[in-house]
């Protein structure tokens, strides 16, 4: 008797199913609590798709129009819902174009788990039909991923992946099953992992260094919390709040970081970078001491490295390593789970307020709101402007909404006007700043919290990058709010254009379908606003529909986002008046 | 400042590890000097070693991020003199040419090298040390008609007292699976 006919005997009489392996993946993955998985099928993964028609009770599959469009609403599904997105796409061509959207899951650190399916392992290497090497392509953009080619291996491969994804500093991984090991039987039994020697996500707690920095922060007279996604990440809404309102430290988040605290709240300051507020911005040069929070001090916060945060000690708060000491160096670093770090130090710290400090950055937000923030939300003349939109949709939501944006000049009115409320209520590409990913985002968001009213802004531009996922939509009716902010323009490109080159406007000018014909198209209710006095009405429309809903706006065609960091500028050199 | 340092990376035998290190060092164009990839003491654990030149802040840097793969147990920097290190070289020599100047005996023994084969045509040598040894020898041994020379990578054992098979035993011992979590989710 060899090993293998020893142990298929064991497994005979423990009662162990004989099944597919395809069958095994769809049982792996109601044992992890999936319930929706998205996709596109195709040749090698039909195994797979034919025995989700048994599972149709507990697996929902959505079938989006595109494989990228199926990625991003995998992506999005995860960041409302806590939970990994799932992905299922065939070989070859199917693989391929999930490549940006993992690249994006990867940079925002989403745990997404991707199933590609394989050519028969007899072919691989052969450049077989709809063949290619989707481990080595998505190897730099991936947490970790691996092929099987057998069906024994199938159970403890999916175990180990979501182990990776979801555990430690999240991302997306992937499984690449060849077909032959989709129909093979196995005898089935999954456990799941919780244990690898070579990877360790809980870091014992680093009580001295958190002890030390309570002492730097007790003694801190300008001290600033910088709180990222990480806060979001490790469930620590709570834990931050508690702290700054114990400290009296005031907030600022960075774009991902958005909605882990209240936009309200009397300590929050605003959002960082590029084109964040002008406070939190300008005041990171002033502070005396910087408490970064689940952050990777990314170029589009930090503006010139050279310049940025001079006066302070650094205090970096970070689960992943890599992240600790690589672009900014740090006076002390807690290389741990920012939420177990937050309960730690809660007790550590003092009761205290910073009152002079905290009018510093009121009186920033002054200078802001009078010089671009009114003209931004409030005009009186002229064409609509973005902010306007977004004001209008954060007070007709009451900051309630779940709010998905594309990239560009929508995501950073989206960013600076939606007064968030409730945490993870953003859903935005922030690393890659994937163009295209709003839409299919919007669909996976509605997926994954259907009772949440969701909207997206996306720009004209961006929109047609994937506006094929409006057939999903239709598909399943997935009640989107969908906003164009139509400038007929790559706005963000034609800003730099207008700021850097001279205004040489090279191939950002857009000739653009009719979008509420296009929505129709599709049978999804649109219309068209165009004056100021319709916007709010319309919007308010938008919102009470049943259905989905497509709102085009046309905007003000050359209008900047500000303030603005210029590239190479400090975070202190902040650009508030920009007139061309 | 650049300079040269050693990488010692342990990692589950793990197809494309080797692909993920290199991923990490071609994104920043950090040329490999030399590579050595093979079993370790510990049975299933791989060792590289790989030699770089490149800054200590960037080393660092990329060392975090080998580390942070998700198959790589422990990554170790060593700079020359916290190691001990050899390269193995292997010189093919036309015998006409060594026999004939009568110094071949010489060469050899000054050098600590030793002689794998001779046969009528060629003289098979070989020279473990370090990289700038090696190079002498093979000066030497040029004007005698050099055939063939090829020569290893780096290995290299560190001076340290705490060893990867203790670092293990830890990892393990914390971690060990207790028993009754293993049938729970076998029911769905």
């Amino acid at each position: 008797m060899t090993e293998q006919e020893r142990h298929e005997e064991t497994a005979r009489a423990n009662g162990h199913e004989h099944i597919t392996g395809a069958e095994a993946l769809l049982k792996c993955l109601i044992a992890e609590g999936v319930d929706t998985i998205f996709g596109y099928p195709g040749g090698a993964i039909m195994p797979v798709y034919d025995k989700l028609l048994d599972y149709v009770d507990k697996l929902r599959h959505i079938l989006t129009r595109h494989e990228q469009g199926a990625a991003h609403a995998a992506q999005a599904y995860a960041m409302v819902t806590g939970k990994p997105g799932i992905c299922f796409t065939t070989s070859g061509p199917g693989a391929t174009n999930l490549v940006t959207g993992i690249a994006n899951a990867y940079l925002d650190s989403v745990p997404v788990i991707f199933i590609t399916a394989q050519v028969v392992s007899g072919l691989i290497g052969t450049d077989a039909f709809q063949e290619t090497d989707i481990l080595g392509v998505s190897m730099p953009v991936t947490k970790w991923n691996c092929q099987v080619k057998r069906s024994q291996e199938l159970p403890d491969a999916v175990a180990k992946a979501f182990y990776i994804a979801t555990t430690g500093r999240p991302g997306p991984v992937l499984i690449d099953i060849t077909k032959d090991a989709q129909i093979e039987k196995l005898y089935f039994k999954y456990k799941q992992c919780n244990y690898l020697r070579s990877y360790n996500p809980h870091i014992p707690l680093n009580t001295r260094a958190i002890e030390s920095a309570s002492i730097m922060i007790n003694h801190a007279e300008r001290p600033l919390i910088l709180a990222g996604h990480g806060i979001l990440i490790s469930g620590a809404v709570n834990e931050l709040r508690e702290f700054a309102e114990k400290t009296g430290i005031p907030v600022a988040v960075t774009l991902l970081g958005l909605s882990c605290f209240p936009t309200g709240h009397r300590l929050y300051t605003g959002f960082l970078g590029m084109h964040g507020n002008y406070g939190p911005n300008l005041l990171t040069n002033e502070a005396d001491l910087i408490i970064a929070i689940g952050m990777r001090f990314d170029d589009r916060v930090t503006g010139n490295l050279k310049k940025y945060a001079k006066k302070a000690r650094i205090i970096h708060i970070e689960i992943d390593e890599a992240e600790i000491n690589k672009n900014v160096q740090v006076d002390l670093e807690i290389h741990n789970d920012a939420r177990e770090v937050l309960q730690h130090l809660i007790p550590l710290v003092k009761q205290k307020s910073y009152e002079s400090w905290i009018r510093e950055f009121r009186i920033c937000d002054k200078t802001e709101y009078e010089k671009v923030i009114k003209q931004e939300t409030r005009p009186e003349s002229g064409d609509i402007r973005m902010g306007e939109v977004v004001r209008e949709v954060s007070e007709l939501t009451g900051g309630k909404a779940i709010i998905v944006t594309d990239v560009g000049q929508n995501q950073m009115s989206a960013a600076r006007y939606f007064k968030f409320t409730e945490p993870y209520t953003l859903v935005t590409s922030g690393g890659m700043g994937t163009m295209g990913f709003g839409l299919p985002a919007s669909v996976g968001a509605k997926t994954g919290k259907p009772e949440k009213q969701v909207v997206a802004f996306i720009g004209d531009g961006g929109f047609q990058m994937t506006i094929q996922e409006l057939g999903t939509i239709l598909h399943y009716n997935i009640p989107v709010k969908l906003i164009i902010l139509n400038n007929g323009f790559l706005g963000m490109v034609r800003q730099w254009q207008d700021m850097f080159f001279k205004k040489r406007y090279a191939s950002t000018e857009l000739v653009n379908p009719d979008f509420v014909t296009v929505a129709q198209g599709f049978r999804i209710p649109a219309k068209k606003v165009e004056k100021r006095e319709d916007l709010k009405g319309s919007l308010a429309g938008m919102l009470e529909a049943e259905g989905p809903y497509l709102l085009e706006i046309s905007v003000e065609k050359e209008g900047n986002v500000l303030p603005m960091v210029e590239p190479g500028a400090s975070v202190s050199e902040v650009t508030l008046n920009y007139k061309s | 400042m650049k300079q040269e340092f050693t990488i010692s990376l342990f990692s589950e035998n793990h197809i494309g590890i080797l692909n993920q290190i290199t991923i990490i060092l071609t994104r920043r164009q950090i040329n490999i000097e030399s590579i050595t990839a093979s079993e370790s003491a510990v049975k299933g654990v791989h060792l590289l070693t790989l030699v770089v030149k490149t800054t200590p802040d960037m080393v660092r840097k990329i060392a975090r991020q080998m580390e942070k793969l998700v198959e790589v147990l422990k990554v170790f920097v060593h700079t020359s003199d916290e190691i001990i290190y050899q390269e193995i070289a292997l010189y093919k020599v036309t015998t006409k040419g060594l026999m004939s100047g009568n110094v071949i005996d010489h060469i050899v023994r000054t050098h600590y090298a030793r002689i794998l084969e001779v046969s009528p045509e060629y003289i098979v040598i070989e020279k473990t040390g370090h990289k700038t040894e090696i190079t002498e020898l093979l000066a030497q041994l040029e004007p005698y008609g050099l055939l063939q020379f090829v020569r290893s990578g780096r290995v290299a054992i560190t001076r340290q007292v705490k060893e990867l098979v203790s670092y293990l035993r830890e990892l393990d011992e914390a971690h060990r699976v207790k028993p009754e979590e293993v049938e729970t989710y076998n029911r769905n």
